[in-house]
């Protein structure tokens, strides 16, 4: 298939296998942002192709892991009301909050709806002038432009009965707070591809060159993640620290700007809570305050649940790199992916739910 | 005085409820995955324990005088009822005519039991019934008995069906996913999931424009045409819900064997590829209404190849890896760029990411 045999094919990969081998000369350590490469990286085994010295460490972009537990324990709250119909996209819907899940609701009774678009949600506010219609905004700046985009719909339709429960989070301000934790071991990044596609790889470049580490805009194929860190490799061996795009044939420097116009006109920047991180200044947007009556943290006044983790849990650790999943003690026996103590045993791209599904086959077979 | 601990004994409840993660049954514990698998196992086999049910067979099979029988059954609730290909009704027989197919029998006899939601439309009705028995005549088999059940508007989904089957069994044949044995080869019968991908293309939420319509089909002429290799055919599946990853762990599990399969073997189509891209979902987890798994002698494998070649159901037949003693009960996958990675069961539903 076009676009996607051809960044799965086999001789290609051996062939940048080999040559990241060739310009490797002493241990890095990379770390790949996106929840979507860790799910390539996994589900192809990656690993597998690079030489020992490279270790790929699995950064915190999951949108499902990363979004803070109270909020959850929020869209529970909110779920569970008989006038709601509340709406997510999929793998939202299996995350545990600190008692249970959405999936959990709609067992009970709650209208609770899985969509695929915010647009669909805008649609069932339309369709059912009855119910208050809540759409779970999670996300990054890849999901970000569809969620303002059904809140100027609904403003456009006159729509009163829409709102959207809004935890996205941003990327580069994420980089730049995991790069200053003081024992952090990351020395190059590969930049998460769809979020450039939107955003462009402007606010890069101040990044690159306070630290002093490479960041490559990389894709999700196999052959884009393997091309990512060769290119990574190749600079670091060098010493040179630059932004540089082996996305290209999506992502330009200045990004989506019609997406970013959209961006613009409903959110604005704020400090946001990373689940297993903390707070992240100016890491996540918020609706501006002349559309709050979208907001439904404030329509239903949810705003002051605050939510513990489970001690067990280590998946802070597991996000800013420092753990692989494998150390946790929980890992397979108290969490898995049927019943995840920690979000990145939930959705695919969760770094514990890839190793899980992908990771336990014995390293001897994958050698032979 | 009210004693509250006292557990009441009088609803005859004399085993204690086994102990479960939910209090309540969710949808993924219908996925076919390891939910499932886990409801099946703590509620149903810990209780109704018998030598037939134990086997884990898609029918239970036993003897009737000198005739061995293979009787199963199975419920349909797919929703919308008509989908791109096909409707509720065909797959209603082709479902259980299959489920009696890959255990080895030539069906015979189906019950059909309906149960209708108050409402729906008389004409759509009858559309069911036509392709029943259209899909009846095709199979060889006949609805020799039922039952209808209406409920009341909002307390179903238009219809669920539920057929039950009998089939014989030849002299000779002997399926059971037991006997694979390192060294089998698997052969699938053609591309996969196009039957759950035209589902998902027609239900509410989720209309996108697709030319891929569900497989549903009968089967029985897959096994017809290889039943004279008798024995050497050791295992046989219809990977329907949880998909062919589901089938081949199911098999790995009760035979305590590994299985090796490589991706670049396995017939998928462009529009199920892109579509899966799209959703977020891997192929290998999605339902399939008209294909068959067989795992059989290495020895006969190209010749089962052949003559499923020559079928209409076959013709994208492929040998799509081999039983290894490696790694019991574990499905293996060399990936397109050469690597090896796990092919798990799948835990609940899958779930459309994110982005």
């Amino acid at each position: 298939m076009k676009y996607l045999d051809e960044f799965r094919d086999g001789k290609a990969a051996r062939k940048l296998s080999l040559e990241i081998k060739s310009v490797t000369s002493k241990p890095w350590q990379i770390m790949e942002i996106c929840g979507g490469q860790t799910h390539s990286i996994l589900k192809y085994s990656i690993e597998e192709l690079l030489p020992e010295e490279i270790t790929l460490i699995h950064g915190p972009g999951c949108p499902v892991c990363v979004t803070p537990l109270e909020l959850i324990d929020k869209a529970i709250a909110i779920a569970q009301k008989d006038d709601v119909i509340f709406a997510s996209f999929g793998d939202m819907l299996r995350v545990p909050g600190s008692m249970h899940d959405l999936l959990s609701v709609k067992a009970k009774g709650g209208n609770v709806k899985m969509v695929y678009s915010p647009l669909d949600a805008v649609k069932l506010a339309e369709n059912n002038p009855d119910n208050k219609v809540v759409f779970f905004g999670v996300g990054f700046e890849t999901t970000a432009p569809a969620n303002a985009m059904s809140v100027i719909e609904a403003k456009r339709r006159g729509l009163k009965n829409y709102s959207i429960l809004c935890s996205h989070v941003l990327v580069p301000p994420a980089i730049d707070a995991l790069l200053s934790f003081r024992n952090n071991n990351i020395q190059g990044f590969l930049a998460a591809g769809h979020v450039c596609t939107v955003m462009g790889y402007e606010e890069y470049f101040p990044i690159a060159e306070k630290y002093k580490v490479p960041i490559v805009v990389t894709g999700f194929e196999p052959i884009d993640i393997l091309q990512g860190v060769l290119l990574t490799v190749k600079q670091l061996e060098e010493g040179k620290s630059e932004v540089q795009n082996q996305y290209s044939r999506v992502v330009t420097e200045e990004g989506n700007t019609a997406a970013q116009k959209l961006l613009e006109e409903v959110f604005e920047r704020r400090d946001r809570k990373w689940r297993g991180i903390g707070s992240i200044p100016l890491s996540g947007f918020k609706l501006k305050n002349e559309d709050s009556d979208f907001d439904a943290e404030k329509i239903f006044k949810v705003e002051n649940i605050e939510t513990e983790e489970s001690p067990l849990c280590i998946a802070g650790e597991v996000l800013q790199g420092i753990k692989k999943p494998i150390e946790c003690p929980a890992f397979g026996k108290e969490c898995t992916p049927e019943h995840p103590l920690g979000a990145p045993m939930v959705s695919t791209e969760g770094a514990c739910a890839a190793y899980f599904h992908y990771g336990k086959i014995k390293k001897e077979l994958i050698r032979n | 005085m009210k004693n509250e601990n006292k557990i009441d004994f009088s609803t005859n409840l004399s085993c204690p409820i086994p102990k479960n993660d939910y209090e309540h049954v969710l949808l993924a514990h219908g996925g076919g995955g390891t939910l499932s698998h886990q409801l099946i196992n703590k509620l149903f086999f810990s209780q109704f324990d018998n030598e037939f049910l134990n086997e884990q067979h898609d029918s239970a099979i036993f003897n009737v005088d000198k005739s061995r029988l293979a009787f199963t059954t199975d419920s349909y609730v797919v929703q919308p009822i008509f989908f791109p290909g096909g409707n509720i009704g065909e797959l209603a027989v082709n479902g259980t005519v299959n489920d009696l197919t890959v255990s080895g029998a030539k069906p015979v006899y189906i019950s059909v039991g309906f149960i209708i939601e108050e409402g729906l439309l008389i004409e759509d009705l009858w559309k069911i019934v036509l392709s029943m028995k259209d899909a009846a005549r095709k199979s060889g088999v006949k609805i020799v008995t039922g039952d209808t059940k209406v409920v009341d508007k909002g307390k179903g989904d238009k219809i669920f069906i539920n057929t039950s089957g009998i089939g014989v069994i030849k002299h000779g044949i002997n399926i059971s996913p037991k006997r694979c044995v390192p060294g089998d080869k698997i052969i699938l019968s053609g591309r996969i999931a196009d039957h759950g991908i035209a589902v998902m293309s027609a239900r509410e939420g989720l209309e996108f424009e697709t030319a891929i319509v569900s497989d549903t089909a009968s089967l029985n002429e897959l096994f017809e045409c290889i039943e004279i290799f008798g024995d050497k055919i050791h295992a046989m599946r219809d990977p329907t819900r949880g998909g062919l990853a589901s089938s081949l762990n199911e098999i790995a599990e009760i035979a305590n064997v590994g299985m090796l399969i490589e991706e670049d073997k396995i017939p998928i189509s462009d529009e199920v590829k892109g579509a899966c891209e799209i959703l977020g979902l891997d192929p290998l987890y999605i339902a399939n209404e008209g294909k068959m798994v067989a795992i059989v002698d290495n020895e006969i494998a190209e010749d089962v190849l052949n003559e499923w070649r020559k079928t209409d159901l076959g013709k994208e037949a492929e040998i799509i890896g081999e039983v290894s003693p490696e790694s019991p009960g574990t499905v293996v996958m060399k990936t397109t760029i050469g690597s090896k990675r796990i092919v798990d069961m799948i835990s609940g539903e899958q779930l459309p990411r994110i982005c």
